[in-house]
């Protein structure tokens, strides 16, 4: 009765097709049978954001959604952001910022913030910290995890940061 | 944790489901958004045999504005919901209590229609529903039924909805004029369900509440439309008149105690509310008599 069910999907570009069964969820097939393992699993219901993912465009909870239905969809990681460039910005800001300790939200983090920034020009700081509500970062970066994502705001809105 | 091992099934329509549903009973469980169902299978608390994914049925998607008021597909995500211009224009309580529900990333899957069949008591869109006399529509395969909200919430995570039904659309009467709004809630952290939170609903004519609808959530095993709103209506509101339905409030109200609140303090934060709520529906702040959060 817990037969394994098709799936064709799209992830970071590429066409893929698998087999899987239905309670594998979305963080652990992009983790296990893709090895796309910069996709982080922390409390597996809903609450840290270490495994927020874009599904079509939207950030998910990759963990809340069952591989199964993502069919058709269009999937992107932090592997598929960070290899087009498209933080590449935000990435060095983190870093200039040291907005990561132990790097386990930073995945998590980053579509987070990627998501606000696309949303809005110059959010601010309060902003910022509504839309990373849903992230937790246990080495208690916060600060320099919002100074980073302000600067990159800044700087793409051609303002001196 | 991962969920226990289960078998899945993608209806094409409404007929399709609701076979599956009949056939299954409770042994089956509907997957929508999956922001409530997937927590607790991950966590084990429930391990359903059959998964129903409601996902594709596209029927079930979507916002309508009627003679009657808004129509709303039980599927509507909540970040729909908040960047709907009707909704905006209809029932711009919804769009401010679904800034305080979860978090971007959940905003983007969950759904009005899994809330709503979840029915957490602590949660704000049920509230939402009383406050706004909201009729809630299940389609089982005997036919429709119609749901007032007030009828549909019978306790913690139960509804009015059988096994075999399915929560198919929201229907929110047309918004009244002089029509006015009021939505808090006090949580911990940003995104959190609620301590205790207020989704009030009214009609003000020449600063009188012709009608007000109070509507309490995190306060017992359901929502609750407080009697107190009663004290309220039809009146000039006096510091006095405000304060007999601060007292009414607390106790009519039975909350729970948990390691969130005491039942005490949460009587206490319901009547801050009622307070807030009313002195800022009349834009009337001299009608506190004292006392805050």
């Amino acid at each position: 009765m817990t037969a394994q069910v098709q799936i064709s999907l799209d992830v970071n570009g590429e066409r893929v097709d698998a087999h899987v069964a239905p309670r594998l969820n979305l963080a652990d097939f992009l983790r296990e049978h893709l090895q796309l393992t910069g996709t982080h699993v922390g409390c597996e219901h809903g609450v840290c954001g270490a495994c927020t993912v874009r599904v079509n465009g939207d950030i998910v909870r990759s963990c809340l959604m069952l591989a199964v239905q993502t069919q058709d969809a269009s999937i992107e990681t932090i592997e598929g952001l960070s290899d087009s460039g498209e933080i590449a910005d935000l990435q060095a800001a983190f870093r200039d910022r040291n907005a990561l300790q132990c790097g386990f939200c930073t995945p998590g983090m980053l579509m987070a913030a990627q998501d606000l920034l696309k949303l809005e020009a110059e959010p601010d700081r309060d902003r910022i910290r509504e839309h990373l509500s849903g992230n937790y970062c246990r080495c208690t970066g916060y600060q320099a995890i919002i100074d980073a994502i302000e600067t990159t705001a800044r700087a793409r809105a051609g303002r001196a940061p | 944790m991962k969920a226990s091992a289960f078998s899945y099934a993608r209806p094409t329509s409404v007929s399709n489901a609701l076979e599956l549903l009949h056939a299954h009973g409770d042994r089956a469980k509907v997957l929508s958004g999956g922001q409530s169902l997937m927590p607790a299978m991950n966590l084990r608390l429930i391990s359903p045999e059959l998964i129903v994914d409601i996902g594709e049925l596209t029927e079930l998607r979507g916002i309508a504005v009627t003679g009657h008021g808004v129509r709303i597909g039980a599927l509507t995500r909540h970040v729909d919901l908040a960047r709907s211009g009707e909704i905006a224009a209809h029932a711009p309580l919804l769009v401010e209590a679904i800034s305080h529900v979860a978090h971007p990333a959940i905003r983007n899957r969950g759904t009005l229609g899994g809330s709503l069949a979840h029915a957490d008591p602590a949660s704000e869109l049920p509230a939402c529903m009383l406050a706004l006399n909201a009729t809630i529509v299940v389609r089982g395969q005997a036919g429709e039924r119609r749901i007032a909200a007030q009828d549909f919430f019978t306790g913690i995570y139960e509804t009015a909805l059988s096994p075999e039904e399915l929560l198919v659309a929201v229907e929110l009467p047309a918004k009244p004029k002089n029509s006015a709004h009021f939505f808090h809630e006090f949580a911990r952290r940003h995104g959190d369900y609620a301590i205790l939170g207020l989704a009030a609903q009214a009609i003000v004519d020449a600063d009188i509440f012709s009608d007000l609808r109070l509507a309490f959530f995190a306060v017992g095993d359901r929502p609750v439309l407080a009697r107190a709103a009663q004290k309220l209506t039809g009146v000039a509101v006096t510091s006095a008149v405000l304060s007999g339905a601060s007292t009414a409030l607390a106790e009519e109200l039975d909350p729970q105690d948990d390691q969130q609140a005491s039942a005490s303090m949460r009587r206490h934060l319901a009547k801050v509310l009622l307070v807030r709520c009313v002195t800022g529906l009349l834009g009337r702040p001299d009608l506190d008599a004292g006392g805050s959060a």
